[in-house]
């Protein structure tokens, strides 16, 4: 018994001798607030340029229709609530009721979109999209995402994600609901249940790819270690 | 140096002794000014580790190994299983050591890792069940712990060769000790004892045979 704990203790002195051996002065990572507004950056400065090329006019007229401008605050919210979540879950001892931080903005999101369904039944004779226009939405928030999600999975693996799965769905919820703020410039059309369900697809579409993509990207045994050990 | 701390403020403790379990427990409730000291101590020492200060990080690292053992115990981990969660936090430690913010705690830090490192472990454990209601099963289940005896076995091989090497020539005996069992190149031997390259050479080479001769006699 002595000898296997003393084997073990010897085991544990190669291993800290190895770590120490090879160390190499590192920085600190900055807090996840400024981790997640240099990510935030990033989409606001896509989504300026995007208002540069579209011009805002239509956009801020659409801004005066109530749920509209609900939808699109629920929206940026969203993202800036989950983007401060994802990477607060991302640092270790933080604690894991951060991911509850982006529900209420999620709900003002989802319920102000569902309210352009109503609208249908109200004005009948609003612009509905056609079904080529529609698509484009669904690919703009594809294309939108891929980059965003591709940038927050490469900042948070820096960090430690202990429960990769949460925090790669909470980089999900924040990439889609960036991605559909970032559709809001250049949106022609009031939302409907058609719009919406699409909408509802590429936003489960986008959170359930980096969910799974993103919950093995950011797990321990998938992360190269670059130090020897 | 924040170094010359350590002997005074009881890290190398051993494992599951009641200071080991107290540092554990530290940051998870308002505790007394000690631990307040060893807190702010091993928070520095992380911070040295990060600026590259290899020292400190490994007194760090044996600082937090009573603490690790401590805290998977208190998960649940049992026998062996706890030093596999100390290897795997440790090397967790490291990995994540960048994302330690040197203004905050270190404990709460520390325990987030190895919670989730028992966890895991637990976890794993949990998807090998082992039968122990089927009879035939129970009596064919191989006992993971070494067999009785191999610790005496090892120990008398190596008590025996430690008389052998003892036995021969000073020369000799410096070229086993320094090629043979400490591995050290040539050029460090050389250095170390003062002797030419070919000259250790020659002595390896002969204490290897008298070794041999010695030894198959002995077991003869």
């Amino acid at each position: 018994m002595a000898e296997r704990a003393g084997c073990e203790a010897s085991r544990h002195d190669r291993l800290v001798e190895a770590l120490a051996g090879g160390l190499k002065p590192i920085r600190p990572l900055p807090a996840p607030g400024v981790r997640a507004a240099l990510w935030l950056g990033v989409a606001l400065l896509a989504g300026l340029f995007l208002v540069a090329e579209v011009g805002a006019t239509g956009f801020l007229l659409r801004m005066h229709v109530p749920d509209l401008a609900l939808e699109a605050i629920g929206a940026v919210l969203t993202a800036v609530a989950a983007a401060y979540a994802a990477f607060a879950t991302s640092v270790p001892g933080r604690s894991d009721r951060w991911a509850l931080l982006p529900l209420p903005p999620f709900a003002l999101w989802i319920g102000a979109s569902g309210l352009g369904c109503l609208r249908e039944w109200i004005a009948p004779g609003a612009d509905i999209p056609g079904a080529h226009t529609i698509t484009g939405c669904f690919s703009f928030l594809i294309c939108v995402s891929v980059p965003l999600s591709a940038l927050i999975v490469i900042m948070l693996r820096r960090a430690c994600p202990l429960r990769p799965n949460l925090t790669a769905a909470l980089g999900g919820l924040a990439v889609s609901a960036a991605a559909a703020a970032l559709l809001m410039p250049v949106h022609p059309h009031d939302a409907t249940a058609t719009d919406l369900l699409m909408h509802a697809a590429a936003v489960a579409i986008i959170i359930a790819a980096n969910g799974l993509a993103g919950g093995r990207l950011l797990a321990p045994s998938a992360r190269a270690d670059s130090d020897p050990v | 140096m924040i170094l010359a701390v350590p002997a005074g403020c009881g890290w190398s403790l051993a494992p599951g002794s009641e200071a080991g379990q107290d540092a554990a427990r530290a940051g998870g409730r308002n505790g007394g000014g000690a631990r307040m000291v060893l807190e702010e101590e091993l928070a520095g020492l992380m911070a040295s580790a990060q600026r590259g200060d290899a020292a400190a990080y490994r007194a760090l690292l044996k600082a937090c190994l009573p603490v690790v053992s401590a805290i998977a115990r208190a998960q649940g981990v049992r026998g062996e299983a706890v030093d596999d969660v100390v290897q795997d936090t440790l090397m967790t430690v490291h990995r994540a050591r960048a994302s330690y913010d040197p203004a905050r705690p270190f404990m709460p830090w520390l325990r987030a890792i190895t919670q989730r490192r028992a966890i895991d472990r637990l976890r794993r454990a949990g998807r090998r069940p082992r039968e122990v209601n089927d009879p035939l099963a129970y009596e064919a289940e191989v006992d993971p712990g070494p067999a009785p005896g191999q610790g005496l076995e090892a120990r008398d091989r190596a008590a025996s060769l430690a008389r052998a090497v003892a036995s021969l020539p000073e020369g000799q005996r410096q070229a086993v000790e320094h090629l043979g069992l400490r591995e050290l190149s040539l050029e460090e031997a050389a250095a170390l004892t003062g002797r030419s390259k070919g000259a250790l050479k020659v002595n390896l080479h002969r204490a290897l045979k008298a070794l041999r001769t010695s030894l198959t006699r002995e077991a003869e």
